[in-house]
Parts: C-alpha cells; sequence; structure tokens
C-alpha cells in the first residue's frame, strides 16, 4: 500500500494501546489522501491533546501538535494566513467538544476550509478513563464510579447547528466509509466535521463489560444504520452513518480575498 | 528624516508601528482598553493585502497568530488583563515551541474585571510568571508614543531574533492619551525579517537543532521542509521525547537564549542620572510623571536623576545596580502595588534605600503624589 510514504516511521511505535480504533483511522485517512494525490508540503496536521492527538506526529505532513482543545483555533490562523494549504484536525470528543467546545462551533459557523476529524471513543483515554461529555449517562468511569447522570452531545447535530456545510459519521468497523467521507471533506470547500466512533476497550469497553476490541467493532456494525434506512424507521435507537449535510455557502478565506479586492479597489 | 506627524492615540500609534514592522496577520477579540487595535488593524489589513481575525476568544485568538506565524507571517494579538490571563496557556505554548509573535496587553486596573477603563501597571509579574513553568521571556514598555513606536518595532524584531513570545505591556493611559508622533520613513527603524534555513529540500531539517550562535532557522509551513511542533518537550526534530538529556538542554536553551542576551536586550532612557543623589526609576505611563518631578526638581536645583525601563523583562538587574551605585535612594514609581520595585531592591547592593510611589485608585499618578512620597522619606510629613 502506498499510504507507507505518508508516515513518519521514526517515530513509530505509536503510544496507542492493542485494539486501539485510533490506528484504524489513521490508515483509512491517509488512503483517502493517497487516492487524492494531495501534495504532502501543502497538507497541515493540527491536533489538540489526547490519544487521538498524537496522530499529527505520525504523519509526514507538516504537523502542529496544540493544546487541549485549541486545534481548531491553531487551524484558523494556519487556513486563514496561508489558504492554499489543506488542514486536517484530527481530535478527541473531550478535546473537540469539552474544552475545545467554543472553538468548534465557531469553526462551524465561520465555514474556513479546514477538515475536523473527531474521533469519538467517549472516554480521557489517555488521563486514564474519566467520561467526557460524549460518554452519554449510565457509564463507568474513573470519574463515573457509580456511572455518569450526563447526557451526551449528538456531534452530528451540533455540527449542523452550528453551520458546518459537510457533516459526515461512521465508526472505526466500516473503515471503507472512513476512506470515503475524509475524501470527500477534504474535496468539500468548508468547513467539514467528521464523526468517527472509534472503540478504546482499555478504557471504555473494559469498564463497561463491552468486551475486547473485536466485539466493540461487533457493536459498531449492531447499533448503527445508513442515514434514512428502514431498520432505523423500526429501530429509532440506532445510530446512523453517512453524509448528515454536504452544501455549498460562502467559504471564509475566499469571502475575505473579495473583501482585499474591495478594499484595495476603493 | 521624519516626514509625517499624526496626532493619535497611543492604541493607534502602536498598529501603526506594527504595520511598519512588516505585521501582515492579527487576530483579537475586543476588551476595553484595547479595542482601537483591533478595530485599526481590522481597517489598515485589508490595504495592504494582510488578514485580520475577529475570534471567539482570547485563548483563540494567541491560537491563530501562532498559526500564521508558522507559515511565515509577522503577527501580533491586543488585549488587557482579563484577556492576558486567558492568553497565558498558549504562551508558554509559544514559548516552548519558539513560535515568534508579539502580545501587546494595554492593562487596566486588575485583579479580574477590575477598572476596564482606568490605567493600571499590575501586570508586570504577570507578563514574567503569568504561564506555568520555568521560562524566559521578553517584555518591552514605553512612556511616549514616539518610544510606544520603536518599541513595538523593537518587539517584532526580538520575537525574530530570539524566536521567542514578546510581550509589549502598555496601560490605558499611554494607549488612550493623543499626542503628537513622527512617523519614521521606511529604513529609519531596521527592520530584522525571519531567519530561514538554507537546509535545501530532501536534506535532513532539524527545526529544534540551534547553531552556534544559539538561534534557530525556520522553514514556513507549506514550505519544503515538514516537520512536528509541539508543546511537549521534544528533541531535534520537534518530536516529543522524555530523555533526560533532552529535556535538560532544552529548558537550558530557552532560558539562556534569552537570559544570555539580556544585556542587548534591555532598553531604557536616562535623565540627569550622572550626579543625581535621588534616582527615580519608572516606566510606561508613570514615567512621564517620574519625569516631570525630575525636571522640575532639577530647575530647582535638587540632583534628582530618573532611569525610565522600556524592557522590564528580562530584569535589566546590572544596569539598575550600576545606575543606582551612587544613590542616597531610590524611589520606584509605578501604578500597582509594588512590582519592579522589588526586582529593583534585589538588584541594588543596599535595598533598605528602595521606597515605592505608587497609586492604585484607578486615577493616573501624579507629580503631587510622588512628592509627598519624596516628603515622607526626607521625613516632613506629608
Amino acid at each position: 500500500m502506498a499510504i507507507d510514504k505518508y508516515m513518519r516511521e521514526r517515530f513509530f511505535p505509536h503510544i496507542w494501546c492493542p485494539g486501539c480504533g485510533h490506528g484504524t483511522i489513521l490508515n483509512n485517512m491517509l488512503r483517502a489522501v493517497d487516492e487524492l494525490q494531495l501534495n504532502q508540503n501543502e497538507m497541515v496536521m493540527v491536533s489538540g491533546i489526547g490519544c487521538s492527538s498524537r496522530i499529527s506526529g505520525y504523519v509526514d505532513f507538516h504537523s502542529l501538535h496544540t493544546l487541549h482543545g485549541r486545534a481548531l483555533a491553531f487551524a484558523t490562523g494556519i487556513k486563514m494566513s496561508q489558504p492554499n494549504l489543506s488542514v486536517i484536525c484530527p481530535m478527541g470528543d473531550g478535546d473537540a467538544l469539552a474544552i475545545g467546545g467554543n472553538h468548534f462551533i465557531h469553526a462551524c459557523r465561520r465555514n474556513m476550509d479546514i477538515t475536523a476529524i473527531v474521533m469519538n471513543n467517549r472516554i480521557y483515554g489517555m488521563t486514564g478513563g474519566q467520561y467526557s461529555p460524549l460518554s452519554g449517562s449510565g457509564i463507568t468511569a474513573t470519574t463515573a464510579p457509580q456511572k455518569t447522570i450526563d447526557r451526551e452531545f449528538d456531534i452530528t447535530s451540533l455540527s449542523l447547528a452550528s453551520g458546518a456545510t459537510f457533516v459526515a459519521r461512521t465508526t472505526a468497523y466500516h473503515y471503507r466509509e472512513i476512506t470515503k467521507y475524509i475524501k470527500e471533506a477534504l474535496q468539500h470547500p468548508g468547513f467539514s466535521v467528521v464523526e468517527i466512533l472509534s472503540q478504546c476497550p482499555t478504557h471504555f469497553g473494559r469498564r463497561n463489560k463491552l468486551g475486547d476490541a473485536p466485539e466493540m467493532l461487533k457493536l459498531y456494525k449492531q447499533n448503527t444504520t445508513r442515514i434514512g434506512s428502514e431498520a432505523k424507521q423500526n429501530n429509532p435507537e440506532l445510530i446512523e452513518r453517512g453524509i448528515f449535510r454536504q452544501e455549498i455557502a460562502p467559504e471564509y478565506c475566499a469571502e475575505y480575498a473579495e473583501l482585499i479586492n474591495r478594499v484595495q479597489q476603493g | 528624516m521624519t516626514q509625517r506627524t499624526e496626532f493619535i492615540q497611543g492604541n493607534e500609534v502602536c498598529v501603526n508601528a506594527a504595520l511598519y514592522a512588516g505585521l501582515d496577520f492579527f487576530a483579537g477579540y475586543p476588551i476595553t482598553p484595547s479595542s482601537e487595535i483591533a478595530e485599526t488593524m481590522a481597517k489598515q489589513l485589508p490595504r495592504i493585502g494582510g488578514k485580520f481575525l475577529q475570534m471567539e476568544d482570547e485563548i483563540s485568538s494567541i491560537c491563530s497568530i501562532i498559526g500564521a506565524s508558522l507559515t511565515g507571517h509577522k503577527v501580533m494579538t491586543a488585549t488587557s488583563g482579563p484577556g492576558f490571563s486567558l492568553m497565558q496557556e498558549t504562551l508558554g505554548f509559544a514559548v516552548m515551541a519558539e513560535i515568534p509573535c508579539v502580545i501587546v496587553d494595554v492593562q487596566r486596573g486588575g485583579p479580574s474585571t477590575g477598572l476596564p477603563t482606568h490605567g493600571s501597571q499590575g501586570d508586570v509579574y504577570q507578563a514574567r510568571w503569568g504561564t506555568h513553568g520555568d521560562h524566559a521571556i521578553i517584555a518591552l514598555t514605553a512612556s511616549n508614543h514616539q518610544d510606544l513606536f520603536s518599541m513595538t518595532v523593537e518587539a517584532f524584531n526580538m520575537a525574530e531574533t530570539y524566536r521567542t513570545p514578546v510581550i509589549l505591556l502598555m496601560d490605558e493611559i499611554t494607549g488612550h492619551t493623543r499626542e503628537p508622533v513622527n512617523l519614521p520613513e521606511q529604513g529609519e527603524i531596521p527592520i530584522i525579517g525571519r531567519l530561514r534555513t538554507s537546509v535545501p529540500e530532501g536534506v535532513d531539517y532539524h527545526p529544534y537543532l540551534p547553531r552556534e550562535d544559539g538561534r534557530l532557522p525556520m522553514s514556513d509551513f507549506g514550505g519544503k521542509h515538514r516537520y512536528n511542533v509541539t508543546g511537549l518537550y521534544h528533541d531535534m526534530w520537534g518530536f516529543p521525547t522524555t530523555d533526560p538529556n533532552v529535556i535538560h538542554g532544552l529548558i537550558h536553551h530557552l532560558m539562556d537564549k534569552i537570559e544570555n542576551h539580556a544585556h542587548e536586550i534591555t532598553r531604557y532612557r536616562e535623565y540627569y542620572l550622572d550626579d543625581a543623589h535621588t534616582v527615580l526609576i519608572s516606566y510606561g505611563c508613570s514615567a512621564r510623571t517620574a519625569l516631570h518631578v525630575v525636571n522640575s526638581r532639577r530647575r530647582r536645583g535638587e540632583k534628582l536623576g530618573l532611569l525610565e525601563l522600556q524592557s522590564l523583562w528580562p530584569f535589566p538587574a546590572e544596569l539598575v545596580r550600576a545606575k543606582c551605585a551612587h544613590a542616597h535612594y531610590i524611589l520606584v514609581v509605578e501604578m500597582n502595588m509594588g512590582q519592579v520595585v522589588h526586582e529593583v531592591k534585589k538588584a541594588v547592593h543596599e535595598p533598605e534605600r528602595v521606597y515605592l510611589a505608587n497609586r492604585v485608585d484607578g486615577e493616573f499618578i501624579t507629580p503631587t503624589d510622588v512628592r509627598g512620597i519624596m516628603r515622607l522619606i526626607h521625613g516632613r510629613g506629608v
């Protein structure tokens, strides 16, 4: 496979636990980059803090490993200052939507051409298994020994309401969809959100008795369905996969370039 | 030769000087008393093809300028106390990742929301120690618009020279005062550009391997060298490490590149220090008051002098010690509960001769305030 050239093998082995879904996401993200034949010198990956965020170190792009929750804020400066660059922001669920929630909704609203990938494992893995705003209620975590009472965000609904112009969801089980949606997102001229459910057998699966990685992956197969499928009508509990929105709207950097033209022509 | 004189606010002077220094990217969030900087940037930057961003908060403002600096641009953000507090974590990131940028803090009364529309100099220590962990920092200040222009340009020059964030400590009084300023012609004040690597494409580039002179040539994001930037302790490739030798080397590099050049960074003005029995030390808006006191007392034949500090960090301890060597007593004039006064006490041979003349009620410290303290020191009551 031609994705080797996009990886910094010098920095392997990676830090992810055996069975983690993040490696599958890295693999299929790079397949998307490869299929699009993108120029590595024009690729920038910006990440925050957490297990997911280490992904930026492993790819042979320009890479910026920033602060917890701030990936999109740094990415906004990169894209705005150099709009020809392709900017990808892989984030964890806590990273993107707890500490980074404000940056997330404003990045959606601005519609700058950045690809946000939320690697949603519903747990803070790196810090040892605390519950996140995506855990939902009834989950056992180190900070919820008596199970969570918090309700969870729905990332796709939040993205849609905040104005993201491309919104998709899939899981680490549906790896071909990862490549497909990231490919679509990278080509989309506006702010894209791809939510990917990713298993954390070490902290989420183990504490919630969901079994090992293969069993957690099977759950993604069982608990999800295509958007608008008959299965969803019969069972509203199923999580929908697919593209929720794909529409063209004024892109921020293009609008600013027009503003500059207008000002300079007096 | 200076060609153009303008009668403008200090905040506008700061913008003019930043553009003079080559800034073409600014991000900020509205906050009194610094908002005119963002407003003027929003107007000016598109005219020169530069970029202005109003972000969702001060955190994202400083994050986005760091992103833009990495693509090769000269960048700045401006704020006041509460916003400066929010920026502290990312300021540390810029220190660790060695990203050139300028952060302007137009100081107002604190703590907390404090006194948004009144002047203060309460953020001197925050500029030094606001972010966590050991680090070195550069902070500059100015008392009048002409010096503010040159100190702003210097802030950009030092950010590039030392690959570091530089803090420009303004205050509400200099920020909102209107006074004449001569805008220099291009070339009158030297501008230092980014030092970029000469390593050709295909050859291993080490973004964090200092040259013999301690400087680290950069490569723009989007350029021919792809490398990693992180806020973690990192090796010469910018990749995270926990190797004790590498960590030891990096923290010493981060300290030494600034502390060992303190004499080059030091900026000051002096008035009548040669024979001064009483040395006033001041900076920023307070130095205007201190200078007034010194001038008026000199007219009466009293031997007062003023050391006006324009660089506060690294603290110019050697300079202070030398200039105060023959002083009978030293009076630090500042608008806080005592910040620079502690540094002066540490610097001089006889700290018991160092006194503080301050005002912290939101009003600008007056010559009468300073003279009152001097009467107390001389045992003449208030």
